[in-house]
């Protein structure tokens, strides 16, 4: 196993550990973190292909992902201030009524 | 022996940043408080940003930590410290979608470690890792992409606009 395999090895394993933590968690900013722990492990694999391919395609897509993370937090952050206003906690049980 | 342990240093380092940056990824799953989730997460990115550090692309390792750990982070830790509601010891910490999205995050990680183990495209190996700076990144950035540059201009005042939204909706509903 060389360094970029381990590297793209370890962005699955963040991937995968931020998914389980959106599906599983029950804290809605926990939720959120793990949102965050996704895009980062995708940060890491366009940055190793970006690095092994020499080509800057990656670190760019990496830039756009950062706004893009940056923009999600923005908005999740008010509407999460939102919800607990209404039901003074962050347990997801509490938002079923979101379902419609 | 330690002439060779310096020449190896830093992919020895690149392996024990990878190792904590997963531990803390790990304990993300495992804290109950969201304020010790953070911390935790926070550490993952600066290892990553230690690992970005380590593969050549220093800018990226920048603002690695400057966005994400000084900016988004901070934002977070502010957000956890305004609510301030504890959860009770007796709550579940895990919902009941335990089992089958333990099985679900196993499969894929089996189908995408499959592909990670059985190597990549020649295309890939055969590159040589060659290292490129802010300067020609930033040349590309500016010429072959400025329309995507300039469009994140336009995402972020939207999600201003939006965030404003939000807060007038609350206002109002709540008088």
């Amino acid at each position: 196993m060389d360094k970029i395999q381990v590297l793209l090895a370890l962005s699955v394993a963040l991937f995968a550990v931020g998914l389980l933590g959106v599906v599983i968690r029950r804290n809605m900013l926990v939720m959120l973190m793990c949102m965050e722990l996704m895009l980062n492990g995708v940060n890491l694999s366009l940055v190793t292909f970006s690095h092994q391919l020499g080509s800057t395609v990656g670190a760019v897509l990496v830039f756009l992902i950062f706004v893009v993370a940056t923009a999600e937090i923005a908005i999740a952050i008010p509407i999460v201030l939102m919800l607990v206003r209404q039901k003074h906690t962050l347990d997801l049980n509490a938002f079923t009524s979101l379902k419609g | 022996m330690i002439e060779s342990l310096l020449q190896h240093l830093d992919t020895l380092l690149l392996y024990v940043f990878a190792a904590c940056a997963l531990v803390g990824a790990v304990l993300m799953l495992v804290l109950r408080q969201p304020m010790r989730v953070a911390m935790a997460l926070i550490s993952t990115m600066v290892f990553l940003g230690g690992i970005y550090g380590l593969l050549g692309v220093h800018f990226i390792a920048a603002f690695q930590v400057l966005i994400y750990v000084g900016a988004v982070m901070v934002f977070m830790v502010y957000v956890i410290m305004l609510l301030e509601i504890r959860e009770s010891a007796g709550m579940a910490r895990y919902s009941a979608l335990v089992v089958p999205g333990v099985v679900a995050t196993a499969l894929f990680v089996g189908a995408l470690g499959y592909g990670v183990w059985h190597g990549y495209p020649a295309l890939i190996r055969a590159a040589a890792g060659t290292r490129f700076g802010i300067h020609q990144f930033s040349i590309s950035f500016l010429t072959e992409y400025w329309l995507h540059f300039e469009l994140t201009s336009v995402l972020l005042v939207a999600a201003v606009v939006a965030a404003l939204a939000v807060i007038k909706v609350s206002r109002r509903a709540h008088g």
